[in-house]
């Protein structure tokens, strides 16, 4: 890789009273590049995004920004050195429009004598703007409620605004989870559209083929340990739901799913 | 569920507009009783120029109460102690000045200051706390209220406190009147239009409805929620002490126990004029209208000749109507379109 990694986990171990829910952990994220975090329930993936986004302070280990070692105290502060987070629901505010949600905390002012007065037609006007460019068209006016907007369209808002300020590393938390497939689709191209910006997109999902389709590398969490890690092409998509049940053989996968029909699509993730 | 792809829609209409504005469902409600007390109550003069003082007259020192009550409501809290604040700065407008002869404007800004310390800890104790606001101020209230009267009580022998000469300045800027209409409606007006700028047009109003809309959004995009609420349970405390002081000066009188009808009335004139009872919604005009149709009930009921209680009924029902349109209306707005 030519480029310097933007943000990067060095050996990195998590315990919590005594229990290793990450272990020995070392990533790197590059600009314009899509990292998925792969793994089953309890694999640690929270707790490595958790880490990443300045929850939680490795045990052991490094957090490195821009190739210096970093301690993240707070959220707050990850994101001030360009580490946004994307939560599946949390973000954006039902009964407020496009334009106030996308500028909340951070809102344009004019000056109007002794007053600053919020300039919302500069607001509206790059929120739009902002949602068009990731591929969002059917929001036209600023002052729509984000409550009459879609799951994804909401996804599309709460990352459109985290790039539009400065956002260098954006984790997305399962965003597609809770989404129907056209909607997960959405999703899906706005993040190509992100990478298409620079900025490194870490995925965490359980959703195989979704990650397929966007990823550029891949690293597979099994029992707080680095399962593997391997780059798109490397590996059958069979190959990759073999990994994430555990690193069970994909025969031994395969004769469980002859014999269970019923979790075949479970397991693939395509039940959503 | 997801949409079906297809055409960016148009731009919602003037009309849909207008409906979906906070305060359409109160203006409406609003118009609605003004011509049924016009039509009932008509012969009797409720459309004359001395009813329209009295109703404006009402609605005003209502007005300058709950419009701040409804920024309050909208971030999400509640105040109950603003009654008993409003009867405390007429105590100490009254005692200060009719029992100890201490200059009056001194008086006014001891009341006002009150004012700010009861917000103070109104606002502190909740935020500090996460206990609801409901609790804390039902509390500073009672503390409030029985230290008025108590004290009042004990220092003068009686709950009622006379004015004895009030300075021209004073009188002019709290209790001046022309053919009836009443000063505090420029205060009223002048109140609504702050609010309504500050709420829509200013940094701390976005925090305002995103505090009372989302909590945990809001602080996660930075704002400052518990900042946000302390200064609102202050604004909301301090307006109460400014009609304590404008009732004292207009009737050269002040009690302890006066204002504390104006807990329900001010929390019924948010809730008709729009605001949510779960925060994050609501105009600082639609409340202003709110306090208008208390106005036109209260004068209302008088010039048909009923008996004044059954103004209370109105009221009552009014508030439930008011409460089912809002959620109705809070629906239109989510409507997926």
């Amino acid at each position: 890789m030519p480029e310097n990694p933007v943000m990067e986990l060095h050996s990195v171990t998590k315990r919590f009273l005594g229990k290793t829910a990450v272990q020995d952990v070392s990533l790197k994220l590059f600009p314009g590049e899509v990292l998925c975090v792969l793994g089953p329930n309890g694999a640690g993936k929270s707790t490595l995004i958790k880490i990443l986004s300045g929850v939680y302070k490795p045990t052991t280990g490094n957090v490195l920004v821009g190739g210096q070692p970093v301690t993240l105290n707070s959220p707050q502060e990850a994101r001030a050195l360009g580490i946004s987070t994307v939560h599946q629901e949390v973000g954006t505010i039902p009964l407020m429009s496009v334009a106030r949600n996308f500028f909340l905390g951070a809102e344009p002012t004019m000056r109007l004598g002794p007053f600053r007065l919020l300039d919302l037609k500069a607001a509206d006007r790059i929120a739009v703007e902002e949602l068009r460019k990731m591929g969002i068209q059917r929001v036209t006016d600023g002052r729509q409620t984000v409550g009459t907007l879609s799951g994804g369209e909401r996804q599309a808002l709460a990352i459109a605004r985290a790039v539009y300020f400065g956002a260098k590393v954006l984790i997305l938390d399962e965003p597609t989870s809770d989404l129907g497939v056209h909607e997960a689709r959405v999703v899906l191209k706005l993040i190509k559209e992100v990478r298409g910006r620079d900025v490194a997109v870490i995925l965490i999902t359980h959703n195989a083929h979704q990650a397929l389709s966007v990823g550029d590398r891949f690293a597979v969490l099994t029992h707080g340990i680095l399962a593997a890690e391997f780059r798109r092409g490397e590996k059958t998509p069979e190959e990759v739901i073999s990994l994430m049940a555990g690193g069970r053989a994909f025969e031994e996968l395969e004769a469980a799913v002859e014999a269970e029909p019923a979790r075949a699509s479970d397991q693939n993730g395509d039940g959503q | 569920m997801a949409p079906p792809p297809g055409p960016a829609p148009q731009r919602a209409s003037r009309l849909v507009r207008l409906i979906r504005r906070p305060e359409f469902g109160s203006l409406v409600g609003c118009i609605v009783v003004y011509i049924f007390f016009a039509v009932v109550a008509g012969g009797h003069d409720f459309v004359s120029v001395q009813a329209t003082a009295g109703w404006l007259n009402i609605t005003a020192e209502l007005g300058i109460i709950a419009v701040p009550l409804s920024l309050l409501m909208i971030a999400g809290e509640i105040d109950l102690s603003f009654g008993a604040v409003i009867g405390a700065a007429q105590v100490i407008v009254a005692l200060g000045t009719g029992f100890y002869n201490a200059p009056i404007w001194a008086m006014i800004v001891l009341a006002l200051a009150f004012g700010v310390l009861v917000g103070v800890v109104n606002g502190l104790v909740t935020v500090k706390t996460g206990l609801p606001s409901f609790i804390v101020t039902l509390g500073t209230w009672f503390v409030v209220a029985g230290l008025g009267l108590g004290l009042s009580l004990q220092l003068t022998g009686t709950s009622t406190l006379t004015l004895t000469s009030v300075p021209a300045s004073a009188h002019d800027l709290f209790a001046w009147t022309v053919n009836g209409f009443h000063i505090s409606i420029l205060w009223w007006a002048t109140i609504t239009a702050l609010a309504s700028v500050v709420l829509l047009r200013t940094r701390f109003g976005n925090w305002t409805l995103a505090t009372g809309g989302d909590l945990f959004a809001a602080r996660a995009a930075g704002v400052p929620t518990g900042r946000v609420k302390v200064t609102l349970f202050i604004v909301t405390a301090t307006a109460a002490a400014l009609v304590g002081i404008i009732q004292t000066l207009e009737y050269n009188t002040g009690n302890a126990t006066s204002g504390t009808e104006y807990v329900f009335y001010a929390i019924i004139a948010v809730i008709v004029g729009g605001v949510l009872l779960t925060g994050g919604y609501g105009s600082p005009l639609g409340v202003a209208i709110g306090a208008i149709t208390y106005g036109f009930v209260s004068v209302g009921v008088y010039y048909t000749g009923w008996n004044t209680n059954y103004a209370q009924a109105f009221l009552g029902a009014l508030l439930l109507l008011a409460v089912l349109a809002n959620n109705y209306f809070r629906k239109l707005a989510l409507a997926v379109r």
